[in-house]
């Protein structure tokens, strides 16, 4: 497959962002300092380039419930202008995807997914909807910019009007800015208060461009995003979550509308009736070394389970992780030890997340 | 990629350095090295006492996006480690020449030398990898 680029790609080259393959784009890992990124987001704003994510458009006449049945989320209980998180399941429970439904009108949604899964998202949906639904891959047309951090509302505000403070968290709405309507949702993947832009290509470039002028606002990359996102304890799909995986292992069922039909959902049910063998936990390493993806977890000296995600945290200077462990073992403040291969850290089973005083919740009242 | 060397010292090709003087040679990674592992989070405190090898295992390094070994530019004993970076593991980006060396030695050969770069070599050498 051929590498894929972002209008933003000579903008990070500029920046002297270093690159990197993710999900068959080339991507910024980071502008200089991943820590620093880090720590700016969560002191101030940065903007993320996060083109290679995927967008799908659904219509469906109202009575008609193909769509809804097709994922988890109970997309006709969405009020217009909100956004939900849910999973695309395969039949047997397992996750495809984790996803954001936005209710855009009674009969229209717009589906935000994982760049590694577009394709195969798009003809899983397809597949399930019914003669009176319809569903658009836009992925292409579209440019997403996150722009995060505590200072992103008077940032936004200067983009796209005093308006956008009305947003609650997971609204979004259509602004008037630089000659277009646009959607912008009060979403994100840091855990602070924050945006996330979609555009046309040719706004998205000079939206960047606007956006860095202002002296809050710095880039940052897929690196500083990984950590920061684990800060949170917020799933990856890829890391957390696969096709082998379901949302009750991983903790997930408030994700769950078990009051309709979904693709999936008896395995689920069966699951549920005869527990789970393992289970997502998060886990606070002792020191500053920082455990890495499938490293084993050790309990009790045995191996109990593996890493998903391991980082070092620039907030809480330790290293942090998730992991999936033996459901036995999966109790807050187990102690455990991640054998790296060269030595083992010893950690504490801890709740998640692993940060608890963000701007995440900012509203002005 | 811009690097840094410094006159005098001695250079790996694993991208250490050792700044010798009398029998005692200072240790750490070069501006090559430090930039291509990005942020360094954790450095494991070479233990006083050891025994090293030249090109052997010195200590662990960890940065934001591996985790790597450290080798001895010099065979001797570990005389020293370098006590900031327990809490500012960062000094190995930020100084990674002065104050974020990583390991003193005590050299036992210093025929050894011979087998290291002098900086203008490795310069070139760690241009060459570009």
């Amino acid at each position: 497959m051929e590498t894929e680029f972002t209008v933003l790609h000579e903008e990070h080259v500029s920046l002297k962002a270093l690159m990197a393959p993710f999900a068959g784009w080339d991507m910024p890992i980071h502008y200089g300092s991943i820590l620093d990124e880090t720590r700016h987001t969560r002191s101030a704003v940065s903007v993320f380039d996060i083109t290679h994510m995927g967008e799908f458009i659904v219509k469906e006449q109202p009575g008609s419930l193909s769509f809804d049945s097709a994922i988890t989320t109970p997309v006709l209980a969405i009020k217009k202008g909100r956004c939900r998180y849910g999973f695309l399941l395969n039949e047997q429970g397992g996750i495809l995807d984790d996803l954001i439904v936005y209710r855009i009108a009674d009969d229209e949604w717009m589906v935000v997914v994982n760049a590694s899964n577009v394709k195969r998202d798009f003809e899983t949906i397809q597949g399930r909807l019914g003669s009176g639904a319809a569903i658009e891959n836009i992925s292409s047309r579209i440019v997403k910019l996150d722009v995060q951090g505590p200072k992103s509302m008077a940032v936004m505000k200067q983009i796209a009007g005093p308006g956008i403070a009305r947003l609650p968290y997971y609204g979004f709405d259509f602004f008037e800015f630089m000659g277009g309507k646009h959607i912008i949702s009060r979403t994100g993947y840091t855990g602070e208060l924050g945006f996330e832009v979609y555009v046309d290509p040719e706004t998205g470039l000079r939206l960047w461009k606007e956006l860095l002028k202002h002296p809050d606002v710095r880039p940052a990359g897929l690196g500083a995003r990984d950590i920061l996102r684990l800060e949170m304890g917020f799933p990856l799909y890829g890391s957390e979550f696969n096709e082998k995986t379901t949302p009750v292992e991983g903790g997930m069922e408030r994700f769950l509308d078990m009051n309709k039909s979904f693709s999936g959902k008896e395995p689920i049910v069966a699951r549920q009736k005869t527990g789970v063998k393992r289970s997502l936990i998060g886990f606070i390493a002792d020191g500053r070394r920082s455990p890495r993806h499938e490293n084993r977890i050790l309990a009790g000296g045995a191996e109990a389970g593996f890493v998903t995600s391991g980082v070092f945290s620039p907030h809480l200077n330790c290293g942090i992780g998730m992991g999936y462990i033996d459901t036995a073992h999966a109790i807050e403040g187990t102690g455990i030890a991640i054998d790296t291969g060269k030595g083992e850290i010893s950690a504490k089973i801890a709740p998640v997340p692993f940060i608890k005083q963000t701007s995440i919740k900012y509203t002005e009242a | 990629m811009e690097i840094n060397v410094i006159e005098g010292y001695l250079y790996t090709r694993e991208h250490e350095w050792a700044s010798v003087e009398g029998n005692k040679a200072k240790i750490g990674i070069t501006d090559y090295a430090q930039q291509k592992l990005g942020d360094i989070t954790y450095v494991e405190p070479p233990q006083v006492g050891k025994a090293v090898k030249q090109a052997e295992f010195l200590t662990g390094i960890e940065s934001v996006k591996a985790a790597s070994d450290i080798y001895s530019p010099l065979s001797g004993t570990i005389t020293a480690n370098n006590p900031r970076l327990d809490d500012e593991p960062e000094l190995v980006n930020k100084s990674c020449y002065e104050k974020g060396w990583i390991a003193e030695i005590e050299v036992s050969d210093p025929a050894e030398m011979k087998n290291l770069m002098d900086a203008k070599s490795y310069k070139a050498f760690a241009a060459g990898l570009e």
